[in-house]
């Protein structure tokens, strides 16, 4: 991966007639990313990588590849191949005539395009299947196609429509970690787009999160879960428990009283830019990042007494509903199951350890 | 118990639909290979001596002539239409779409009689000559509605991103055509042009009205009937255009199946699908 920039979304805008499917996208795409978008259905992810590919312009603003805008460039003239979702193979041709399909129009001998397409079909691990007729291959083998059809164009940037939505959870997983593998072994470019936030945490190297035609945060995925920059974003990304909060300015950074949890000292770089402390209305905190003190001897950078009102097991882990001071909702606190450490019932009163590291300031 | 009963009337139920559907149709080459003059049983014993006669007319060969002229005429233009209105009603939305496409398929449930006697009627004001050419805008008409279903099911199965994954692979518009929108729905074009080709060859009452002095075959055929003695190979000639009515029909058929199984569809969904 490099910083080099490979596509440049400046103020994209588009209107279906009334309906603003995306307002003002600005984003840059480094060379070689594995770059997600991510947004719950009809956010206008399709959209946008559909302009990308050319198959629609935008209403207002500029898109470049590679430092060429791109208005009034067709969809067969781009850099970019698509993934689609449907997989769009051809019925009536074999698997080496699909991935082959693009490279006849280059010009190329018999066996130049043949040779290209046993290295496409070795890349996605489909050698011997050249000869197979469409309708003859499964869920996974169709996208493998659809993945080496895109692959042999040698593309800068490989345009991704939700391509694992249709295969079955077990398939997907294992091709999640494929399709990552293989875009870092041949360093192109990858914009995928998805509704499924653990696939886009799984796969990308960033991730934008979208809402309603607007990038709410673009960052990586450990950036995005630690340091969300709203309390949507934070929700749409794994679970948080919210909790009002007040703060004020302290010598070297800020005072947060948590009525459910305590008041406690945060340096000003937790805090978002352009933040003030009378801004802070909220602090989020993830099921993990709070602990249940189990033994007399545990101990915690912080400590509150609390009472849980339900419990659910799900093998590994516990989630515990646990009501705390004040008047905030009861929060949900995870718990790996450890050899020896049984689960509470519902109606003991434990001790919650939290710290500093726990929280995320938010409005 | 019960149901092996209900089995063995359904059965005779069938056996009887098919001799009533059919027996009328088998008593064509019965006949045709008959050696007598008259339409009668008992049967007197086997000829293909009505063929040679109607190889001898000279009358006929013009008929058939003028019925492949219309026939493939009506074909080729209706299947065009049809392949236009089908690309349409797949690809876009449009006002009023619904009762538009009711309206092409109209002509499939009006009397062939109203609609013969009204273009009649049309080109008598309009002044225009009748001629084979009337004769295969009236078939044009009927046969649009035919050619829009078969097409409809091709272009309706045709996936939108296959176009656009062939544009986004590098190729034309026109490349895009010729690779992939052609081969995929070629069976289906097929299709239509035996079916519409078989519709206009057998149709009578339009070709009838809306016919000069050029005959076609049905016209003919029924011209001839006031001549007893020419009866025999009347049905040598019936037998003829049966045989190839099904042949084409079931070829037909194959081709339709063919598309759908291409667009991995299931074949047994009927190609009026649309209607
Ligand atoms: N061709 C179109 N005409 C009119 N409106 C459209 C068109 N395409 C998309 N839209 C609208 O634009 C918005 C964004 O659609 P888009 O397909 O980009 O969503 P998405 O984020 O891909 O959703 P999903 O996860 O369901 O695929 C939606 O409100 C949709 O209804
Ligand atoms: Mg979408």
């Amino acid at each position: 991966m490099s910083d080099k920039p490979i596509i440049d979304l400046r103020a994209v805008t588009k209107k279906f007639g009334s309906v603003e499917a995306l307002r003002s996208i600005d984003a840059t795409i480094r060379e070689g990313e594995f770059f997600s978008l991510l947004g719950p259905s009809g956010c206008g992810k399709t959209t946008l990588l559909r302009m990308i590919a050319g198959f629609d312009s935008p209403t207002t603003g500029t898109i470049a590849i590679d430092g060429e805008p791109m208005a009034g460039v067709p969809a067969n003239l781009r850099p970019t191949n698509m993934v689609f979702q449907s997989y769009a193979i051809f019925p009536h041709l074999s698997v080496a005539d699909n991935v082959g399909y693009g490279l006849k129009r280059k010009k190329l001998t018999k066996a130049e395009i043949a040779a290209e397409v046993e290295k496409a079909l070795a890349m996605v691990d489909l050698v011997g299947y050249g000869n197979r007729a469409a309708h003859e291959l499964s869920g996974g083998q169709r996208q493998r196609v659809a993945l080496a059809r895109a692959l042999v164009m040698r593309p800068k940037v490989i345009l991704l429509d939700e391509p694992l939505s249709a295969l079955d959870k077990k398939l997907r997983e294992q091709m999640q970690v494929e399709l990552r593998q293989l875009q870092k072994q041949i360093g192109i470019t990858f914009i995928l787009v998805t509704h499924d936030q653990e696939e886009a945490l799984i796969m990308s190297d960033r991730i934008a999160v979208m809402f309603e035609g607007q990038i709410a945060q673009i960052d990586s995925p450990e950036g995005l879960y630690r340091r969300p920059a709203s309390k949507r974003v934070a929700s749409f990304i794994g679970v948080m428990n919210f909790l009002t909060a007040s703060a004020r300015p302290s010598e070297g950074g800020l005072l947060v009283k948590i009525p459910a949890l305590g008041q406690i000292k945060l340096d000003r770089s937790a805090m978002p830019k352009g933040f003030d402390a009378s801004d802070v209305k909220t602090v989020g905190v993830r099921p993990e990042m709070l602990t249940i003190l189990f033994e007399r001897t545990d101990t915690a950078e912080q400590e509150v007494k609390g009472k849980v009102l339900d419990t659910s097991y799900y093998g590994d882990m516990t989630y515990y509903t646990v009501e705390l001071p004040g008047p905030d909702e009861p929060v949900t606190i995870s718990m790996r199951n450890t050899a020896g450490r049984s689960v509470l019932p519902a109606g003991s009163e434990v001790r919650v350890g939290w710290g500093s590291d726990s929280l995320v300031v938010f409005e | 118990m019960n149901s092996a009963k209900g089995f063995r009337w359904l059965a005779v139920y069938a056996v009887a639909y098919m001799i009533f559907l059919y027996a009328p149709v088998v008593l064509l080459p019965l006949f045709a290979f008959n050696d007598a003059t008259i339409i009668a049983f008992p049967l007197k014993g086997f000829t293909s001596n009505w063929f040679t006669v109607l190889w001898e007319t000279e009358a006929l060969h013009g008929a058939v002539e003028n019925s492949l002229f219309v026939g493939i005429s009506t074909a080729v233009l209706s299947t065009i239409l049809g392949a236009c209105a089908a690309r349409a009603i797949a690809r876009y939305r449009f006002p009023a779409k619904q009762s538009l496409v009711g309206f092409i398929m109209l002509p499939l449930v009006l009397p062939e009689i109203i609609v013969a006697v009204a273009l009649l009627v049309m080109l008598m004001q309009l002044g225009l000559p009748l001629s084979l050419w009337t004769v295969i805008g009236g078939h044009v008409l009927i046969c649009v509605p035919f050619s829009v279903a078969i097409l409809n099911s091709a272009f309706q199965g045709l996936d939108q991103s296959l176009e656009e994954a062939s544009f986004d692979l590098g190729e034309t518009r026109w490349g895009t055509f010729r690779r992939v929108i052609f081969p995929l729905v070629l069976p289906g074009v097929i299709s239509s042009l035996l079916i519409t080709f078989t519709i206009s060859l057998d149709e009578f009452i339009i070709a009838f009205f809306l016919t000069g002095t050029d005959v076609t075959l049905p016209v003919y055929i029924w011209s001839q009937l006031r001549f007893p003695a020419k009866l025999p190979s009347i049905m040598a000639l019936g037998t003829l255009l049966l045989a190839l009515s099904v042949t084409l029909l079931v070829v037909a058929e194959w081709f339709r199946r063919r598309q759908a199984k291409r667009q991995g569809i299931d074949p047994g969904s009927t190609p009026q699908g649309y209607i």
